[in-house]
């Protein structure tokens, strides 16, 4: 299993050890801390050091389990069935937070290396956008990029009110638009803006939507053309923020997000509650999206890289 | 008819009737389908087990056996059982004795409070009543404006303050500012909080012990998973909720999360929250709600209003055609008397999960059934049946002998169009949805084949 990624390790710099060290300590005990809040463990559902192959009560406890974490029906089948193959299993637990890890792991880039490089980030409404980008910036600008975030949600009551505030907290620039006005056109000025000022990287708010709304999944195309037209590579990367409370209708989010925009990854928001957020597991499943960052809070260093390895630990070990 | 649940039903029970007896297995393998259903759906697993027990009891009674349809029949009853279960008790507002009533308003982070509390301020001023906002989110950045922003949409009266970070204390005022302007309902935004969040939790209690509301709602979002229980409970202990207002209900979410909710804290879901516009507010409809689970839309009154509106054969053959895609003008104008008579056709389909938002260029006027069904009784039975062969001519000599336009023939002639492709995409939703049923529930057969050979081994 592979260890914690950090900030660093996600943006390819060169770290300083010790920094690495603490920041992965760190992360570990706070998410496990935070999923194990309120939750018995997984293991202790499934009794493992009684686990015993033959015992069909056994894998509908551990089917159940996984269930009862979001995972889904058919990623628990497949999981059910990697377990099946597997000649031997001494610790259960272990076992499926293996395969768990396998599953939801993916070569995970996040390249912002282009001279300037646009975040675009999309997602269902009260998902955590707004947030999520707030405390990016602020880890970018930590990391000596200088950000510039645009608010193109011009729907929503005060949306743009709100990411100022976040801009603010990070120190980041901030190009709003009219209200009411076209969103793609917020993203096309900022890109301008950040052109002008010599920014490294633009982080494109947009208003929340559902799916299943044809016009606006429309209008977000468009954002995404203008800012494809307006910078050669952009967006490099399209952030897909998923509630980590919600059940099996992520996967259908993720898959017409997906259709629509492009999603490069997930940003998994709210792990800080007791919800598992196992749907990811779903969708890496099956629609091969990677998970790219968690939310653990509404304060500002409440972002972190996603690790496979400790998610699947945190979600079998509470 | 359009559903997979049923036919998957339908497939495992179907040869029910030639056996004669009501096999242990068939129903359990019944059983078992509906429970994959309900967890799809994200019901709550330890829900869905009690759930299908319920069910189990009912469908090994006698209308399962001596039924033609064994299958339609078990989603009827597992369709009643969830609709009784959801519509127990009360719903709408508690109104105090003497103004004001206080709403509170309740849930975790970006679960629709904000704009919840605005819709309600909608929905009372329609009612009549005058509503008054409280902004007691000091949390989130710019949630004070945006809840005065709605409230100057929705015209009505908003306290806010800037000046503390107690929401206790503002909410105690807004109440009281609300009695001293004389309005009717005083509606308490909060922030959103977990409900783990210890030190939340108890801020949330303190702000209803402070302004002792009528009615404490608790706002979720119809997406939320397996969790909702924990949430619900949580929130039932600490602030005690009298309702449930589910939101963004206007998405593909089965919304399984409103039966755990109601089975595990028996609070009733009063509304629904079906758009971002603010007059997107709707009591609840427990039926409804039961075929969105069920991911059938409400395709199940179509099956019943097609039982008591046609001959079985006839209905049997209508299916049959419509599964093809194929959509005859016999078949529109029977469907379109059957969909008038149970709603607008809009509302109706817009029920199907994910069909809502494609169906905003067709617009059945409700009234135009006379003038429709002239048109479709001028036309002849070779042209109702084939409708692709209606040419400039044959549309003129339509229209000359229902008394209509051309126009008003091409517009017929679109709409049964639009309603063939409606059937397409839905027979293609339903696979898109669920995709790989088959091979799901394969996987999981191969999965107990694999066990059983270990057992062996
Ligand atoms: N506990 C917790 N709350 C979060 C997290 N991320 C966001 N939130 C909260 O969720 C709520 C909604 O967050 P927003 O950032 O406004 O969500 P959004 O997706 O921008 O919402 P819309 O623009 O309205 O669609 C706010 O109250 C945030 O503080 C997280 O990781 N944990
Ligand atoms: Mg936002």
């Amino acid at each position: 299993m592979r260890v914690s990624r950090t900030w660093s390790e996600l943006l390819g710099e060169a770290e300083s050890p010790a920094e690495a060290e603490e920041e992965r300590r760190g992360f570990f005990s706070r998410l496990r801390d935070s999923l194990g809040k309120s939750r018995k463990a997984l293991v202790g559902q499934i009794a493992a050091a009684a686990f015993d192959p033959g015992d069909e009560q056994a894998w509908e406890r551990l089917e159940e389990a996984l269930i009862a974490g979001d995972v889904g029906v058919r990623a628990t089948a497949e999981l059910v069935r990697r377990l099946e193959e597997r000649v031997e299993i001494i610790d259960l637990g272990q076992a499926l937070a293996e395969e768990i890890a396998l599953m939801i792991d993916r070569p995970v880039s996040f390249d912002l290396s282009a001279q300037l490089s646009v975040i675009l980030v999309v997602g269902v409404n009260g998902t955590g956008k707004t947030t999520t980008i707030g405390k990016l910036a602020r880890v970018l600008h930590q990391h000596g990029r200088s950000v510039l975030v645009a608010a193109a949600d011009t729907y929503r009551a005060a949306a743009e009110e709100q990411l100022q505030i976040w801009a603010e907290r990070a120190s980041a620039d901030f190009v709003g638009g009219e209200k009411g006005g076209d969103p793609a056109a917020v993203a096309f000025d900022a890109i301008e803006a950040a052109t002008a000022r010599g920014s490294d990287v633009v982080i494109v708010d947009t208003a929340g939507r559902l799916h299943t709304q044809i016009n606006l999944m429309e209008e977000l195309v468009k954002v995404r053309r203008v800012i494809a037209a307006k910078l050669e590579g952009a967006p490099q990367e399209t952030l897909l923020v998923i509630d980590a409370t919600t059940g099996q209708n992520g996967l259908q989010q993720a898959r017409l997000f997906a259709e629509a925009v492009g999603v490069t990854g997930v940003v998994l928001t709210k792990l800080d509650g007791s919800a598992k957020g196992g749907v990811a597991v779903a969708i890496a499943y099956e629609l091969d999206l990677p998970v790219k960052l968690i939310g653990l809070g509404e304060q500002l260093d409440d972002l972190r890289p996603f690790d496979p390895g400790d998610f699947a630990q945190a979600l079998v070990r509470g | 008819m359009f559903d997979s649940l049923s036919d998957r039903l339908q497939s495992v029970l179907g040869d029910l009737r030639k056996r004669g007896t009501l096999d242990e297995e068939a129903i359990s393998r019944a059983m078992r389908e509906i429970r994959l259903a309900l967890l799809e759906a994200d019901v709550n697993f330890n829900v869905v087990k009690q759930f299908v027990a319920q069910v189990k009891e009912r469908a090994l009674g006698q209308d399962v056996l001596r039924s033609l349809t064994p299958g339609q029949q078990v989603v009827k009853i597992v369709h009643e059982e969830l609709t009784t279960l959801m519509g127990a008790g009360a719903s709408g507002l508690a109104f105090a004795q003497r103004a004001p009533t206080v709403i509170l308003l309740a849930g975790l982070q970006g679960s629709g409070k904000t704009t919840a509390a605005a819709k309600l301020a909608l929905y009372l001023r329609k009612e009549k009543k005058k509503a008054f906002l409280v902004a007691c989110d000091l949390q989130r950045p710019a949630a004070i404006d945006q809840l005065e922003q709605l409230g100057a949409q929705v015209n009505v009266p908003v306290y806010a303050r800037r000046d503390t970070t107690d929401p206790v204390a503002v909410a105690r005022a807004g109440v009281e500012e609300c009695t001293r302007q004389g309005c009717d309902v005083a509606i308490v935004d909060t922030a959103g909080r977990l409900h783990v969040d210890e030190e939340m939790m108890s801020q949330l209690a303190a702000v209803r012990d402070a302004v002792k509301p009528h009615n404490v709602l608790l706002v979720l979002d119809s997406m939320t998973g397996q969790e909702a229980v924990t949430v619900a409970e949580a929130f039932a202990e600490r602030v005690d909720f009298d309702g449930v207002v589910m939101s963004k209900l206007d998405g593909d979410a089965r919304g399984g999360a409103a039966l755990s909710v109601k089975a595990v804290t028996g609070k009733p879901i009063k509304f629904v929250s079906v758009g971002e516009k603010l007059d997107q507010l709707e009591l609840f409809h427990p039926e409804r709600m039961a075929s969105r689970i069920l991911g059938m839309g409400d395709v199940l009154s179509l099956i019943e209003r097609a039982e008591q509106a046609v001959e079985v054969d006839e209905q049997a053959e209508m299916e049959e055609r419509m599964l093809k895609g194929r959509f005859s003008f016999e078949d529109f104008l029977r469907s379109y008397k059957m969909m008038r008579r149970m709603g607008s056709m809009k509302g109706l389909l817009g029920m199907v999960p994910g069909l809502g938002s494609q169906l905003k260029d067709v617009d059945v006027d409700e009234r135009q059934l006379a003038r429709v069904e002239a048109i479709v009784l001028s036309m002849t039975p070779q042209e109702r049946r084939r409708p692709e062969i209606i040419d400039g001519r044959r549309r003129a000599r339509i229209s000359r002998g229902s008394g209509t336009t051309v126009q008003q023939v091409n517009q017929v002639l679109e709409m049964r169009k639009q309603m063939e492709r409606m059937l397409k995409q839905m027979n293609a939703g339903g696979k898109m949805r669920l995709p790989g049923q088959g091979g799901r529930a394969g996987a999981t057969r191969k999965a107990t084949k694999a066990r059983k050979k270990r057992r062996r081994r």
